[in-house]
């Protein structure tokens, strides 16, 4: 009956493997770190790909909404949680951080009624360094010297878990009448209301949901590496998730996995570069603009990322 | 009571007046035609009562209720669909993809129920799929549900969006030219699929056509529209020797 009984076998099985390998030391440091960046950007690329993929806005403030998540997730477990209550408390503390990146996401939402194209990009830039200057010049957490004292409660496990709600809420939800309406925005957002979409109720779904997850990637982040400052989230920042939504391809969460893994990995190994390798995302952004606008998977998604009913009853039509 | 009164609809384009005092009475069950020549106004009337524009004098009521200001979606829930002069499909999604966008306000189920494909998720979606392959039957448009829409023939790519109107379940619909492009073949199918639809639905129809002989064929009643001013209104046959119709299509002089 259920062709697809495999897939929770593989799933569950590297969810295994995330507690294991670390936990034997078969992964190094290193490795694990290297592994949670992966996931971590994937969370970001998949949930930038709704804005900017699937519902076709040009959003390039990504890193101030990871950046809200990353704050209030911290100063959550530095001052308000006990230290001891951490490993209990992160994932509740990751919901919060989500949520104030959601709020943000409300707030950005409402000029794009109005605006689309290169005017949205520039409020969503503005956005992003309105929140750089805005913890800049709060002392009390820091200012630009940023926040520390965040215990190391991300780990390969929790990156894995989150990478996972990621992958199939936003699966779900683009597979759904709302989805549906997310991609008639992108097809024709005039055409769309004459059919009876919502486009303002739409538009502020794929905001919300698309910076809460960025969020839940801040606050991740911020449990990686134990200390942040507003220097991790300019606008540099979102244009990495950028490069990584559009090498992988638009509209495809598979795409956003690749991109992500591909870029992640291509950065890490650039490092004998130094401050060079900074040059190359920018620069893969323009080349791939120009040449390749959709990506390795452009539109297309893998067949294991399609929900069940949808590939029975396509198969039914046909037939 | 009329289902769609019209008063005294004016538009502006900065200085260019489109539409002038624009008056029309629907009647439930009516196929009225629009007709005039080029740059006349009549898509702009399309557009006034679908609320892409807002008017700049004049009312729109269906049902006696008030629809100018309304968002076009509220606009389209309240029964009226249309179809457009170029086509507006969604190019790259799926046929049947086309289709169901448009039944997006008859979904109840919540955003949480989507992120979770819950049983009534499920339910819903297997109605609103239903509901489009029929739709796609009707228009014989079945075998390419999983294409895209671009990749559809001309014709059907007309039929599409005739069948994407339709999935918002019109009282109103309005046609804006569905016959432009076609061969006379496809028109005469086309007109019989009009009257067809028209039956089968219970629809109220109001038909843009540039070529006299469609409208002639089918409409009840027609209005003449040139430099945005109703010049003639009338059975097909009153207009068809009305003189200043003569004269707005075929130029001074010859009436
Ligand atoms: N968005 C717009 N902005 C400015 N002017 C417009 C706009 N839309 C239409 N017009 C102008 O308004 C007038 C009426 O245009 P409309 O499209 O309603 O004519 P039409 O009767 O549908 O013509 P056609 O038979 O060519 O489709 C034309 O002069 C046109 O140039
Ligand atoms: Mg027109």
């Amino acid at each position: 009956m259920n062709r697809r009984w495999w897939l929770p076998l593989i799933l569950a099985l590297l969810f295994l493997l995330s507690i294991l390998l670390p936990h034997f030391g078969i992964l190094n440091l290193y490795l694990q770190q290297v592994l949670m960046y992966v996931g971590i950007n994937i969370i970001l690329t998949i949930s930038l790909n709704l804005v900017n993929g699937y519902m076709g806005e040009f959003s390039v403030g990504h890193a101030g909404f990871m950046a809200i998540g990353a704050y209030i997730s911290s100063l959550l477990t530095v001052w308000v949680f006990p230290k001891s209550w951490g490993p209990f408390v992160f994932p509740l503390v990751l919901i919060l951080g989500g949520l104030g990146a959601a709020l943000a996401g409300l707030i950005v939402a409402f000029p794009s009624f109005k605006t689309r194209g290169d005017y949205l990009a520039i409020v969503t830039l503005a956005f992003n360094m309105i929140i750089k200057s805005v913890l800049e010049n709060i002392e009390a957490i820091g200012g630009p010297r940023g926040f520390m004292g965040m215990s190391k409660l991300t780990n390969v496990a929790w990156v894995y878990v989150w990478v996972l709600i990621t992958i199939f809420a936003i699966r779900n939800f683009v597979f759904s009448a709302y989805g549906r309406g997310i991609l008639s925005i992108r097809e024709d957002e005039v055409a769309a209301e004459l059919v009876s979409v919502n486009t303002r109720q739409t538009k502020i779904l794929a905001f919300v949901i698309s910076s809460f997850f960025a969020g839940i990637a801040g606050g991740l982040f911020a449990h990686v590496l134990q200390f942040i400052n507003p220097r991790s989230f300019t606008i540099l920042k979102s244009t990495d998730v950028l490069v990584m939504v559009y090498l992988g391809g638009i509209g495809s969460i598979m795409g956003s996995i690749l991109g992500a893994s591909i870029y992640t990995i291509l950065l890490e190994l650039l490092r004998p570069l130094g401050v060079w390798r900074w040059v190359v995302g920018p620069l893969l952004l323009v080349i791939l603009m120009v040449t390749r606008p959709r990506g390795i998977m452009g539109l297309r998604e893998a067949r294991w990322l399609l929900p069940a009913e949808e590939v029975q009853a396509d198969a039914a039509v046909t037939s | 009571m009329p289902l769609l009164q019209v008063r005294g609809l004016t538009h502006y384009f900065g200085g260019l007046k489109a539409v002038a005092n624009f008056n029309l009475d629907l009647e439930p069950g009516e196929l009225v035609g629009i007709i005039g020549p080029n740059g006349a106004g009549k898509t702009t009337v399309f557009n006034l009562i679908t609320g892409v524009y807002r008017p700049t004098e004049g009312q729109i009521l269906l049902d006696g209720h008030n629809l100018v200001g309304l968002q076009p979606h509220a606009i389209t829930n309240k029964g009226i669909a249309r179809t457009f002069q170029t086509i507006r499909l969604f190019k790259d999604l799926s046929v049947l993809d086309n289709v169901r966008i448009a039944c997006y306000s008859q979904v109840r189920y919540s955003p949480l129920a989507a992120f979770l494909h819950t049983q009534r998720f499920r339910e819903e979606e297997r109605q609103t799929r239903e509901e489009a392959l029929r739709l796609l039957d009707i228009f014989n448009l079945r075998r390419y549900a999983q294409a895209q829409a671009k990749n559809l023939p001309y014709g059907e790519q007309r039929r599409l969006e005739i069948a994407r109107a339709l999935a918002t379940r019109p009282r109103l619909l309005l046609l804006d030219e569905p016959a432009a492009g076609m061969n006379p073949g496809e028109i005469q199918r086309l007109m019989e699929l009009i009257q067809w639809l028209r039956r089968e639905f219970q629809l109220t129809i109001i038909l843009i056509e540039h070529q006299m002989r469609v409208v002639m064929g089918i409409c009840e009643r027609i209005q003449v529209l040139d430099f945005g001013e109703t010049i003639a209104e009338g059975k097909p046959k009153e207009i068809q020797n009305h003189p200043r119709v003569l004269e707005a299509y075929l130029g001074k002089g010859v009436a």
